[in-house]
């Protein structure tokens, strides 16, 4: 009998939630301290689960399977290929820093950690779930811990009205896919939610070309996909730092994992079919996304767009269907993911000192925040897809994907980048350069050292991948054989 | 003649009856009780009887007793152990009640319901079945108007009483109508209708059930009950008394028209256009409640659509979903209406607004409610996802998606007012925002209550295997 890993990884979050809910609410030290325990503890595990992942047999791994439901053959069954083992290890990255971020968090710590864990146990289980029935159960309990996080703990302004947009978004987005799941089940005959079976059900191409659009948008609408992205940037200014990380940097990356992993892998003729509109749809995003985020004034607001152009990046590249475009997707999954959380985290740390994210009434937070700044611009090359940070290792194959498939897109989706590239400059020049204001002399007091931990985990991460693909790119690539082998075998 | 399984068929009844007339004696005899004293004593004797039922009492086989009077199958048991448990949780409730709490007639009322629903449950004879009705409803229109001066009870309980008195005779006719022309009551043995008589006596008896299970338009009274009677009753109404009725709706149409039968494609379609307008209107309406005991009222009424989705696709899976779906309703939705009984209790209204603050009030009590509201609109791991998921598959498995997009698209709507109730419990201030001052406390019987269905809750939703394996076993009988 092996470790179980990956149901520890699932789980104890879980646990550590229900015990945190049960400490003394006046403890907030030991409530934080063990909130950091838990999420070392997850980031350990998840980082073991990297590095053991064997490239060369690749396929699932570490896989558990514990009888669920026989009667319908729901079971426990865990497992991670080369596409979401980089997710588990970014979703490790990011509670960590969550965790990290937070640790300022006065009001009601004990609920926020807990309700903060839970959706990282929903996030986890997703990304390494081999079941349907699971996989939305768990994508389930990774929706509904949102509405709340963002409703206490967020912008008090917007948190709301955010929250409840969000919120009704992605359940409406989920309901849908599970009626195609449950059609799915039913029309296989097989008895079974168990996806590997299911990959092999050949469903006729008419029950795939109908089940394929509501399946893979419905999944989608939490990737941010055009035109379902509206609660996306919403989302993300109204969420608390740590949120703001998650959501962006892993709850998208649920949202587009799990329209692969259920709408393409599953229903390939269908994925067939209709890749010309997601791809065209997928533009739209890339495009569109980097417009508006250029005319934002708020730095959170500019970032939230900006996911929504990088995530267009990452369906852009799965609608492509071709090797290239997919890995490098794979990759951007996790490179976006990192960058957006140091994003955010910068964000929150000038708020909490300035009480503004307006960039026009920001400047010169280089002096008196220089880690901050100096991770700022990190991540500005990383979204800029400069080479040498993983934006560039993770982007160029997608544009190379899509070159194969229709140039002139390729040609248009790479205007994006150079309005990134405007828009990133521009913030950077003004938040960080230039006088500072006078109100704001005294009040800009430096990071903390646990905040430095946070931020350059974060950077470090970016420039290596950037500096070595070699340490992801061919691990993604044994994933993307499978989705491949699966697409031209149907 | 006589058979040990007769005894074994009827002895949760017969134990419930024993209880009753200890706690009538008590009431009498012990005049230096404690306020709770007889509450324990039925909490307590309740929790004897589950446990002693559950593990006597589970049959083997399908068998008919008492001359065909009564079916002794997993279907009646699984239904009596809810109806018992969903009492001992009610009797919990009604202990710090004020006027329920030390009234010995209270709980005897209650446990003659529990008798009533248990033969409800199990009834094959259409006498027995009308019988059982009779002698669960009349104890509920006593308790609805319990409080006497209290002019909302009253007012409650009379309506409760005529609405019922006026469904129940429509039935009844229903019920004479197939004795008339096929000279027999017995459930199995009725067979040979011909059509114009097939749709009177689905139209009469559909009445009759749509109220007590309040599908729309039938539904009228449920608002205004729901909201007069004590929050306990109004608690054990909408469950244990909801499931009373979808096990007599399951049994009495698979049993006169059953699935594949010449009839059976007709009452599907008028139940799957009753579900389809039932959850609407209900999850509709509940959107603009400004009252929760009212908002729960209509958001029952939807749940009473989700579960008849179930129905409808005359399966297996379905009636297994089905009893499963109800197993996890009246665990959450008794939760529900406990959390409004403690915090009506102390706060004295069932304002919507007046929830401002609560969960740093009372912790736990805030947490509860995060479990009952979420399973209500169906979040895991909480029962009422798994419960929905396996209503819509079994619509999605008798090829009625749009049954089940339907289905969905209401839980949409759910979602959103068992949300923003959250968002008072949970964000919204009290004035002053001195919240630390204004403790809401538990007193043990809610702590315990509130304690032992959250963990139900839970249950129900992580492990659901064993529990789907009992709610399928149960619906096997009818097939």
């Amino acid at each position: 009998m092996t470790f179980p890993i990956l149901s520890v990884i699932i789980f104890s979050p879980l646990v550590a939630a229900l015990i945190i809910l049960l400490m003394p609410a006046d403890r907030k030290t030991e409530i934080r301290v063990a909130a950091l325990v838990t999420a070392t503890f997850a980031l350990i595990l998840s980082l073991w689960v990297y590095l053991s992942y064997d490239q060369a047999a690749a396929g699932y791994q570490f896989i558990e399977k514990y009888s669920w439901m026989p009667q319908f053959g729901i079971s426990l069954h865990l497992g991670v290929d080369g596409i979401s083992t980089p997710l588990v290890l970014l979703t490790g990255v990011v509670m960590f820093t969550g965790v990290i971020i937070s640790w300022g968090i006065e009001d009601r710590p004990r609920e926020f950690f807990a309700f903060l864990f839970l959706l990282a146990s929903g996030v986890f289980g997703v990304f390494v779930a081999l079941d349907l029935f699971m996989l939305f159960f768990f994508y389930e309990i990774a929706v509904f811990p949102m509405y709340l996080l963002i409703a206490i703990w967020g912008w008090v302004k917007t948190r709301e009205y955010a929250a409840m947009k969000l919120t009704l978004y992605l359940f409406i987005g989920s309901v849908i896919a599970l009626v195609g799941a449950l059609a799915m089940y039913f029309e296989s005959g097989m008895g079974t939610f168990n996806m590997l079976t299911l990959e092999t059900a050949n469903f006729s191409p008419e029950f795939q070309k109908i089940w394929f659009l509501p399946v893979f948008m419905g999944f989608a609408v939490l990737g941010g996909i055009w035109p379902f992205h509206n609660w996306s940037p919403d989302g993300h200014v109204a969420a608390p730092t740590a949120v703001s990380m998650f959501h962006a940097g892993v709850l998208m990356k649920l949202g587009a994992f799990a329209a692969l992993r259920v709408g393409i892998m599953l229903l390939p003729v269908g994925a067939k079919e209709w890749s010309w509109l997601i791809f065209a749809f997928a533009t739209v995003n890339v495009v569109y996304g980097a417009f508006i985020a250029m005319t934002q004034t708020d730095l959170k607001y500019m970032i939230g767009f900006s996911s929504v152009s990088h995530m267009g990046l990452v369906v852009l590249g799965f609608s492509t269907l071709t090797a290239d475009g997919m890995t490098g997707a794979g990759v951007q999954m996790f490179s976006h993911g990192v960058m957006t959380a140091l994003f955010f985290a910068a964000t929150g740390m000038i708020y909490d000192r300035a009480h503004t994210r307006h960039i026009p009434e920001l400047g010169g937070m280089m002096k008196p925040l220089p880690w901050v700044g100096t991770a700022f611009i990190v991540g500005g090359l990383v979204s800029m897809g400069m080479p040498g940070f993983s934006g560039f290792v993770a982007e160029f194959p997608i544009f190379m994907g899509v070159w194969q498939v229709t140039p002139w897109v390729a040609i248009l989706a790479v205007i994006s980048i150079v309005i990134t590239a405007a828009y990133i400059m521009l913030a950077i020049r003004r938040t960080f350069f230039g006088e500072m204001p006078a109100a704001f002399e005294g009040h800009i007091t430096p990071i903390k050292a646990i905040d430095k931990i946070a931020l350059v985990l974060l950077a470090g991460l970016m420039i290596g991948l950037g500096m070595f693909p070699s340490i992801m790119v061919p691990m993604v690539a044994t994933g993307v054989e499978n989705v491949l082998r699966i697409l031209g075998g149907a | 003649m006589f058979s040990s399984s007769m005894i074994m068929a009827i002895l949760p009844e017969i134990l419930l009856l024993v209880l009753g007339l200890l706690v009538l004696v008590f009431d009498i005899i012990w005049k230096k009780r404690d306020g709770r004293d007889l509450g324990w004593l039925t909490a307590g004797g309740l929790l004897f009887i589950l446990i002693l039922s559950a593990f006597l009492v589970r049959p083997a086989t399908s068998t008919e007793v008492f001359g065909g009077m009564l079916r002794y199958d997993m279907m009646g048991f699984v239904f009596k152990m809810l109806f018992i448990f969903g009492a001992m949780i009610t009797s919990l409730f009604m202990m710090d009640s004020e006027k329920l709490g030390n009234r010995g007639e209270s709980y005897i009322l209650l446990l003659t319901a529990t008798i009533g629903m248990s033969l409800m449950a199990s009834a094959a004879d259409l006498v027995m079945l009308y019988l059982a009705i009779e002698t669960t409803s009349i104890p509920m229109y006593v308790l609805a108007g319990f409080m006497r001066d209290d002019k909302k009870s009253t007012e409650a309980g009379l309506k409760y009483l005529l609405f019922g008195a006026m469904a129940s005779t429509i039935m009844l006719y229903g019920f004479s109508l197939i004795f008339g022309f096929t000279g027999s009551t017995d459930l199995v043995a009725i067979t040979g209708f011909s059509m114009p008589l097939a749709i009177g006596i689905i139209i009469l008896i559909m009445v009759g059930i749509a109220f007590k299970i309040s599908l729309a338009p039938f539904h009228f009274w449920a608002p205004d009950v729901y909201e007069g009677a004590p929050t306990p009753i109004t608690g054990f109404l909408s469950t244990a008394s909801k499931a009373a009725g979808f096990a007599v709706l399951m049994r009495l149409f698979l049993g006169l028209f059953p699935a594949g039968g010449d009839y059976a494609p007709m009452w599907t379609m008028v139940m799957a256009v009753l579900a389809t307008v039932t959850m609407t209107l209900g999850n509709v309406v509940a959107l603009s409640q400004t009252n929760i005991k009212r908002m729960l009222a209509y958001s029952s009424v939807a749940h009473a659509g989700y579960a008849l989705v179930g129905v409808v696709s005359l399966s297996e899976l379905g009636v297994g979903s089905v009893t499963f779906y109800l197993i996890a309703y009246v665990m959450t939705n008794l939760a529900a209406f406990g959390i409004i009984a403690a915090f009506s209790k102390i706060v004295g209204s069932d304002e919507i607004s007046a929830y401002a603050g609560m969960s740093r009030r009372n912790y736990g009590l805030g947490l509860v409610a995060l479990v009952a509201f979420l399973s209500l609109t169906g979040m895991p791991p909480f029962g009422g996802f798994v419960a929905k998921v396996f209503v819509f598959a079994a619509a999605v498995e008798a090829g009625m998606i749009w049954l089940a997009i339907v289905g969905i698209l209401n839980s949409i709507v759910g979602l959103y007012y068992y949300l923003t109730f959250l968002k008072v419990v949970y964000l919204h201030r009290m004035e002053g925002e001195n919240e630390e001052a204004h403790p809401i406390p538990l007193t043990r019987p809610y702590a315990i209550a509130l304690t032992v269905l959250s963990f139900a809750i839970l249950l129900i939703g992580v492990i659901f295997g064993p529990w789907f394996n009992i709610a399928s076993s149960a619906a096997q009988g009818l097939f």
